[in-house]
């Protein structure tokens, strides 16, 4: 039993590091993790939705005067 | 004892690595396996990972895992997040290769496997790596800024503004060499033409379905995508082969180069969120995941290498490329082994996301090597394939001809025995009209994957499928990386501008936009368009330059970091960065003024530039040039070419005089004079030892 559920853990771990791997490769951070962040730093701040956030790291990644999405050779 | 078995288990990996290399590289007559490189490369990463990237860490850095990097010190997330290491190597691999280790390689096999395989290794090992890592670093130490703001910095105004100005040169020929690769690998390919095109308006489904009908969701609309895509290349082979469409979707080189161009222009005006976002999930996922295939490929087939391990092209006379294995080999392999450009994503946006100082050592020497290896595994695909294949597909059309039998015929006379009806063969396998001088890398590449691939995975049958494959995972990561690149040209232009006219800085406003826009894609549209037009199949005038442009900015990077260790007062380490700073110097100055003024036409350009002037001047037109307006155009071409060469050599022989001047003012300097974001003022004293 005690094994399995550790099993379980471990397969939920690796498939978030791969999804979130996934993610930042295409420049989209850890939502959660900006969520959590406001929350402790910035409590009296709302922080954005998750749609806000995924169009925030849009334009961060080639938006207007930014060069981070340039792909290299 | 404890030093056995602390140092025992990398023992063995050395002595299994030297073995492997052995056998790779002493000729018994028989072809070798290809698992033997992989072998040879996979130890020698992992010894210099253990070994030299820690004394870097450990010694030279002095990396400190209890002081806070920028991500934790700037936290806000979005730009700066601490991240798990192994996440963050994804995103800086991801972010580091691209097409570059897959095509170098591919044009270095005409010199055989091995010189191309111990320079990757070197390289790697010894400056490609260590640039990565150190720029990762100094970039770390400083709230993650830029290369261009760091050498202001750290070396002063001027050499930041110099190399301002060389990043957008380089920037231009990297894009001119990337299109020219995609021309050449859709040329007269309405099967490849069709499927490349169908990526626009899949692309574009994609935008719409993450902008309007499920937003951020990118795994199902990737999904979506790509099944979207399979469809493309399996509809594609009815295209090509329909009367009507069939030739509607073939295109001449110089056509397909205006297309490229007004896509160019277009694409990187639209909103991101329609084209270039959604194209960029396909091309990185489609990316990553064909490395993957290719490695498990490798590895299940365990093909031969039929290319020798040295051929007698060493000597400069190869028909893929012109001039000597030294400096000429080393510039052509400029990915996988040193990549200039990588100090421009390791002082981008990893450095802020490292969580702690030291992760920079897996995710930056790490993430090299990993490139180093997808640059092995494109050799080894470039060399399983009939060498008189290669040599058909990649010499230029003014040698063989235009039929199978005059190709065969130049090729076997070039010393690589192939047939007429290998050469038809090896085109109806993979579904193209024709295989004779399909130069670029690119389509080469394609074969060699086609022939690995299909190998394990659906046989002779499949061949045409992941040779189409192969072709739209290069053309689609290649054509985000000339729309993403666009944009920053654009954006550099009008910062550049913007210096003399303010108001033209507002990239939200229409007419700045669209001219800087203009300036940019007509800059590597021109280079684009001369290399389509080229006498030798622009490949061989273009790659050069783009390596030794792409060299020289590594050659730049790393003396930045060869000041920053002076002025850590780590002196006595900065061999470290020296000695690649030195090769890459001696390397890429020899080939820039072998390029300008060597008295071979096929290699220098003025003396090429010569030969059609004398010939114009008899009132005599030389091929492929149809007139004397098409001659002039040759010499203008060739000049501009030298005078690019010229600037090269003078951007880095400038930033080597202001980086020794910065060395011996930091030597003479009694203390710390490293500008790090979180130093106490007044400087940090020296640790001691």
């Amino acid at each position: 039993m005690g094994a399995s559920q550790n099993l379980m853990e471990r397969w939920k771990t690796l498939q978030k590091c791969v999804c979130d791997g996934a993610r930042l490769m295409v420049g989209q951070g850890d939502y959660a993790a900006y969520a959590e962040h406001i929350r402790r730093t910035h409590p009296d701040q709302r922080p954005m939705s998750e749609v806000e956030f995924f169009r925030n790291r849009e334009n961060a990644r080639f938006g207007v005067g930014n060069t981070s999405g340039f792909r290299c050779c | 004892m404890g030093a056995i078995s602390k140092h025992g288990p990398w023992a063995l990996v050395g002595a299994l690595g030297a073995a492997a290399l052995s056998i790779v590289a002493i000729e018994r007559g028989e072809a070798v396996n290809a698992l033997w490189l992989v072998v040879a490369a996979v130890c020698t990463y992992l010894i210099a990972y253990r070994y030299y990237s820690l004394f870097i860490a450990e010694k030279v850095m002095r990396l400190d895992p209890a002081r806070e990097t920028p991500a934790v010190r700037h936290n806000d997330g979005l730009d700066y997040v601490p991240t798990n290491k192994t996440v963050l190597f994804g995103h800086h691999f991801a972010a580091i290769a691209g097409a570059g280790p897959l095509v170098g390689p591919v044009l270095a096999a005409q010199m055989g496997y091995l010189p191309g395989m111990l320079w990757i290794l070197a390289g790697v090992v010894l400056a490609g790596a260590v640039q990565d890592f150190m720029v990762l670093f100094v970039s770390m130490r400083r709230d993650g800024r830029s290369l261009g703001e760091l050498i202001r910095s750290e070396l002063g105004t001027i050499p930041g503004i110099i190399a301002l100005v060389g990043t957008f040169l380089i920037m231009v020929i990297l894009l001119a060499v990337l299109a020219l690769i995609v021309v050449k690998a859709l040329a007269e390919s309405p099967w490849g033409t069709f499927t490349v095109m169908m990526t626009i308006p899949i692309a574009m489904l994609m935008g719409v379905y993450t902008r309007y009908i499920r937003p951020g969701k990118i795994g199902e609309v990737s999904i979506i995508g790509f099944v979207l895509l399979m469809a493309a290349i399996l509809y594609g082979q009815n295209v090509a082969a329909s009367p009507v469409w069939g030739p509607a979707f073939t295109f001449t080189g110089t056509q397909l180069c205006w297309l490229l161009i007004g896509y160019g222009f277009v694409a990187s005006i639209l909103p991101v969120w329609l084209l270039l976002a959604p194209r960029d999930y396909l091309s990185t996922f489609l990316k990553i995941g064909t490395i993957v295939g290719l490695a498990l490929g490798i590895a299940v087939v365990a093909p031969h290498m039929q290319m020798p391990a040295m051929t007698k092209f060493v000597d400069g006379t190869g028909p893929v490329w012109s001039g000597q294995l030294f400096p000429f080999l080393f510039i052509t392999i400029a990915c996988g082994a040193v990549s200039g450009f990588h100090a421009l994503i390791s002082s981008g946006t990893t450095p802020k996301l490292i969580a702690n100082e030291s992760d920079a050592r897996f995710v930056g020497y790490g993430g090299m090597l990993m490139e180093s290896f997808v640059a092995i595994m494109a050799l080894i695909s470039a060399c399983v394939i009939d060498p008189g294949v290669y040599f058909t597909m990649n010499t230029p059309a003014a040698i063989l001809g235009t039929t199978p039998e005059s190709a065969a015929a130049a090729v076997t006379k070039l010393g690589f025995p192939v047939s007429p009806e290998t050469i038809t063969q090896t085109a109806q396998d993979v579904g193209e009209h024709t295989i004779i001088s399909r130069a670029g890398g690119a389509p080469t590449l394609a074969v060699g994957m086609a022939h690995i691939i299909s190998s394990a995975v659906g046989g002779k049958a499949m061949m045409a499928f992941w040779y189409h494959f192969a072709i739209l995972f290069e053309a689609l990561f290649i054509l985000t990386a000339v729309d993403a690149g666009t944009r920053a040209c654009r954006f550099m232009v009008q910062d550049l501008i913007g210096l003399a006219v303010p108001a033209f800085k507002e990239t939200t406003s229409w007419v700045p936009s669209i001219v800087a826009t203009a300036i940019a894609v007509g800059a590597w549209g021109y280079f684009l368009y001369q290399g389509v037009t080229d006498p030798l199949g622009g490949i061989n005038t273009l790659w050069p330059l783009f390596g030794i442009s792409n060299q020289m900015l590594a050659a730049v990077a790393l003396t930045l970091c060869t000041v920053v260790i002076f002025k850590m007062k780590r002196e006595r380490y900065a061999f470290v960065t020296i000695v690649p700073t030195l090769w890459l110097c001696i390397c890429t100055l020899t080939a820039g003024w072998q390029k300008i003024f060597s008295a071979d036409p096929r290699i220098g350009f003025l003396a090429h530039a010569d030969r059609y002037a004398a010939a114009a001047a008899e009132g005599k037109v030389l091929p492929p040039a149809k007139n004397a307006d098409q001659m002039a155009q040759i010499i203008f071409n060739d000049r501009i070419d030298a005078a690019l060469a010229v600037v090269f050599i003078g951007l880095v022989l400038a930033i080597g005089a202001f980086g020794v001047l910065s060395c011996i003012r930091a030597l003479r300097a009694v203390g710390w004079t490293a500008r790090e974001s979180d130093a106490p003022a007044g400087g940090r004293p020296v640790p001691a030892e």
